[in-house]
């Protein structure tokens, strides 16, 4: 020991002889997070008191972020869905870094949402700008090129001077770091409400695509393959921040661990990109996993334990930013840009000279055993030695209380259907006027304009389309289309139906552009795990998902769950957001989702109930969230769905109705193209034009037999109603009022600068 | 023609513009950065992106590549030279084009389907567009604010070296509106939107972009 004593400056190594020898040693598990029972079975575990390195590493990936100890006896219930999507069987599924399906001609698509709700808001730009980076990482660890990214993001509301602090870094971060990427931001989501006022939410989704041959799955195996870990240097930034930011409620005074925010490097994650995917063309890959939360800790433990056996790692081989960091820090470390992998001896030699043909930095670090261990030295001293599966997989599962809150009933029981609603056309056009322009309706254009969204030259459809849609293959034409929802006030009126809505808004979505659903991904936002009003909301929007799912045939490939989205008392609103993938085959054949040309039938698909509950209209007009959101019919989106797809090349556009009703899905059709309309409403306009009733869409036809479609939506059992004709400069509602889309437009696209300059 | 299209550490629309080559009738030649070997094309683009994530001044470390000593060379001997958005940034650097790109004036990236109008329809690049011709392309930049001392702008406007100039509205604060650049020779392009991004129909802002790409094919260079 004596001839590699450490520097007087530092605590003696830690090591597991001292760990023996020294059984009774105090050590700081209470601030890493851990609980008295967690700390008693990490003893248990390894027969001893854990290392400060071991209790490094249990105390991040036992943490809720990485551990989902809270949430994962509700998540099970997703592997209950039948793995197969409408097209077949998917080719992995959840419990990889994200879920793969085929989408025909030998393609398969990676995809995956996650959150990065809390460093965002610590430190907006590189909150958001890290996301982006995580879960490209996830992708490309399946052997996919990624080609889109979306972010549904959450703020408080616009007028709030936390939201100017937290929104244009947020917006900043996903540009300058997907821009940067070379990745088009297809979509995503924009809404404002005050829950979120300190608890903005940054959910990042990744699109990537693959031929099947090309499919790589995280593991370990081969007893002598050399484990290699290659990126950006391990630094200082990030540690803890999953055990410490991402696993604690922000009391009222804010946080306190600024540090614990990583930093990006997008230029990094383009090389790591070019560098992976060339790593795979070559073959010399055997098995590969990216770093994000918990660094070093989960990626050891993560392989270690997937594959047939242990693995030894030398942690002072890994390359530095900062020499004077511990052996703690770097297991810790979530130092962005990085990736693992597994190595054939032979293969060495190449995979390093394509590291450095992309100027990436390359470093052995360990090889694969057949120990069964996990064992890690510091400069040839042992500072861990676990079973690699106690901390990857074995840890703490809670079966957190949770109860129907006291205020469920109350809340449902004050409808807005009682509301005072406007009369005249003339309050009809005010209150039209003043729902376009209202921050969740309005145009979002000075977010998007911050992206991106060309690059690759594969963009067919995206903002503000009702799905972003991204062409695959140029000689077949074949495509993929992805829409993210979830409307958080439905699920705080009722978490079960809520989650049910957000599929049916994101499945339709995808479905109005042409294409046909195939899977989900989820990224579950919710409170404290410790308040059982919140965990009974988590638990009810779980149950929805699954039995939505279930009936709509499509799996749940993976996903995230973000708690501990709250500020003292106050939890955001249960925000299960939803994010549907779809396959066309012909992109060429996608339908647009604003008015093409004036002199075309406005056509409205599905059923309209009186259903003001909870809807924007509410919102704006009354600032009021009560009593039951609109009916969840699944049969009625699937029909819709399938009637959607056998009208691609007969409507010339389609366009969802959600947020706003059928005034706002006529508005934006008018607003982006410039084409105006007149209809006639038949029953009451307002609740016509107001009311948020589900599986429901607008559609535009040309020279079509009206008696032919009234014959194919028979077919597929959807009612159509004639609403009127496309043309003219004005929206025009028969007997009520008429509106310029020129001052609609005006309306709608003036929120956002007025408010963000 | 073979037009070579340089990958440089970074660069994003390298793909996109070898595409555009491609559907402009002539063949694309992939360059890598760090060889001094232009493989014997006929002219070279420098596409867009992020060249050394930009964390230096944009353009001023991919401006020593190895290909560029190449490029400079040829590009000073008369062969047509296109740079768009990194690769306009990229040229300055090298001085093959006067003047420089700074911040956008509102200090965000900015990313809009927008107007110009042809100002110089006598370059390899731009001669299949009509001289005043009005095209709408995608503008996508954080760094697109054209700067350069008076004398220096008198002399370019002088000259006729303006080949595009935004219309509608100035979306990065650039001088006289100068969407993009020729040399004094006439064979150098610098433009700040991407043309490659409106070739097809399907993806992109229309069609507006495809004369860059097709210029080429119409006049020869010899």
């Amino acid at each position: 020991m004596a001839d590699s004593a450490p520097a007087p400056s530092r605590p003696a190594l830690d090591t597991v002889a001292v760990a023996t020898g020294d059984p009774e040693r105090e050590q700081p598990w209470a601030d890493l997070g851990l609980k008295t029972d967690e700390y008693d079975r990490i003893k248990e575990i390894l027969g001893r008191r854990p290392t400060s390195s071991e209790l490094a590493m249990y105390s991040v990936m036992w943490s809720e972020h990485c551990s989902y100890k809270s949430s994962k006896v509700h998540l099970k219930q997703f592997g209950e869905i039948p793995q197969v999507t409408p097209i077949g069987p998917m080719l992995a599924g959840i419990g990889e870094n994200a879920g793969v399906l085929d989408i025909g001609q030998g393609y398969a698509v990676s995809f995956k949402v996650e959150s990065h709700n809390h460093p965002s808001y610590v430190e907006p730009y590189q909150g958001a700008a890290t996301g982006i980076g995580g879960i490209v990482r996830d992708i490309i660890a399946m052997g996919a090129r990624p080609v889109a990214v979306m972010d549904p993001l959450r703020f408080g509301p616009l007028d709030a001077d936390d939201t100017h602090r937290v929104l244009p870094g947020i917006v900043a971060g996903v540009g300058g770091y997907g821009n940067c990427l070379g990745l088009p931001n297809i979509g995503g989501e924009a809404v404002f409400d005050e829950t979120y006022l300190g608890n903005p939410l940054v959910n990042a989704l990744c699109v990537g695509v693959l031929r099947h041959e090309d499919l790589h799955l995280a593991n370990a195996t081969g007893k002598g393959n050399l484990v290699i870990l290659y990126g950006a240097r391990t630094g200082g930034d990030g540690i803890g921040g999953v055990s410490v930011l991402a696993s604690e409620t922000f009391d009222a005074d804010g946080p306190a661990k600024r540090p614990a925010v990583q930093v990006g490097d997008p230029f990094m994650e383009k090389l790591l990109i070019e560098c992976t995917l060339e790593l795979f063309a070559a073959h010399v890959v055997a098995g590969i996993q990216d770093l994000g939360g918990a660094g070093l800790s989960c990626a050891t433990s993560e392989l270690a334990s997937a594959g047939d056996g242990g693995m030894h790692v030398h942690l002072d081989k890994v390359p530095l930013r900062d020499s004077t960091l511990s052996p703690e820090e770097i297991l810790m470390s979530e130092s962005q840009e990085r990736m693992m992998a597994v190595v054939e001896p032979a293969n060495v030699d190449a995979f390093l000279a394509i590291c450095a043909k992309w100027d990436v930095e390359a470093a052995v670090i360990g090889e694969v055993t057949d120990t069964g261990r996990l064992e890690i030295d510091w400069h040839g001293q042992r500072v861990v030695d676990v079973p690699p599966g106690t901390v990857a997989h074995e840890g703490p599962v809670y079966n957190r209380p949770f109860a129907r809150p006291d205020w469920q009933d109350a809340l449902q029981a004050d409808k807005a259907e009682a509301l005072a609603r406007p009369t005249t056309g003339e309050e009809l056009k005010a209150t039209l006027l003043q729902l376009v322009a209202s921050p969740n309706l309005c145009d979002k254009s000075w977010i998007t304009d911050q992206y991106d969204r060309y690059v690759q030259g594969n963009t067919v459809l995206a903002q503000p389309s009702d799905s972003g849609m991204i062409r695959v293959d140029e000689e077949s034409n074949l495509g993929v289309a992805v829409a993210t929802d979830c409307n958080g006030r439905f699920a705080k009126l009722d978490p079960y139906a809520g989650a049910q809505l957000a599929l049916s808004e994101a499945y339709r979505n995808v479905a109005t552009g042409g294409a046909m659903p195939l899977a989900v991904s989820d990224c579950l936002n919710f409170g404290s795990p410790e308040d059982p009003d919140v965990m009974w909301q988590f638990a009810e929007a779980c149950r929805g998902l699954k039995d939505a799912c279930l009936e709509l045939g499509i799996p749940v490939t993976g996903g995230n769950v973000s708690l501990y989205n709250q500020t003292g008392e106050t939890a955001i609103l249960p925000t299960p957001v939803v994010a549907v993938l779809g396959v066309i085959d012909d992109v060429r054949r996608r339908t647009p989702s604003s008015f093409q040309a004036a002199g075309e039938q406005i056509v409205l698909l599905g059923t309209t109930r009186e259903e003001l509950s909870g809807s924007e209209w509410a919102n704006v007009v009354h600032g009021h969230l009560g009593g039951l959101p609109p009916q969840v019919d699944l049969d009625a989106e699937r029909n819709l769905a399938r009637l959607l797809k056998d009208l691609v090349g007969v409507a010339t556009s389609a366009h969802d109705l959600s947020d706003g009703g059928l005034a706002q899905t006529l508005a934006e059709g008018a607003m982006v193209s410039g084409i105006g309309a007149t209809v006639t409403l038949e029953g009451d306009a307002f609740v016509a034009l107001f009311t948020e009733s589900v599986a429901r869409a607008v559609i535009t036809v040309e020279d079509v037999d009206i008696e032919e479609l009234r014959a194919l939506c028979a077919r597929h059992d959807v009612p159509m109603t004639e609403l009127g004709t496309t043309g003219g400069d004005a929206l025009v509602v028969e007997g009520q009022f008429d509106v310029a889309v020129a001052d609609l437009r005006d309306a709608w696209t003036a929120t956002l600068p007025a408010a963000l300059g | 023609m073979k037009v070579g299209v340089v990958t440089f550490p970074g660069s994003l629309d390298d793909v996109d513009a070898q595409r555009a080559v491609r559907i402009g009738g002539n063949e694309a030649v992939a360059l890598w950065h760090g060889d001094a070997d232009l493989k014997g094309v006929d002219a070279v683009i420098l596409p867009g992106g992020f060249s050394y994530g930009d964390y230096l001044r944009c353009g001023a470390i991919s401006r020593f590549a190895p290909v560029m000593t190449e490029v400079i060379a040829k590009a000073q001997q008369g062969m047509p030279v296109l740079g768009i958005c990194n690769g306009f940034q990229i040229l300055c650097e090298s001085h093959l084009l006067p003047g420089a790109l700074i911040r956008n004036h509102h200090r965000k990236f900015v990313c809009r389907d927008q107007l110009l109008r042809i100002e110089n329809n006598r370059t390899p690049w731009t001669s299949a567009y009509d001289q005043g011709q009005e095209i709408r392309i995608v503008l996508k930049n954080g760094e697109g604010g054209f700067v350069a001392d008076a004398a220096t702008l008198a002399r370019i406007e002088g000259e006729g070296q303006v080949v595009a100039r935004y219309l509608e509205m100035n979306p990065n604060g650039s001088l006289n509106d100068i969407a993009g650049l020729t040399n004094e020779r006439g064979n150098v392009v610098g433009l700040m939107p991407h043309p490659e991004h409106a070739v097809e129909e399907l993806t992109g802002s229309g069609l507006d972009g495809l004369g860059f790409f097709t210029s080429l094919v119409e006049r020869s260079f010899a």
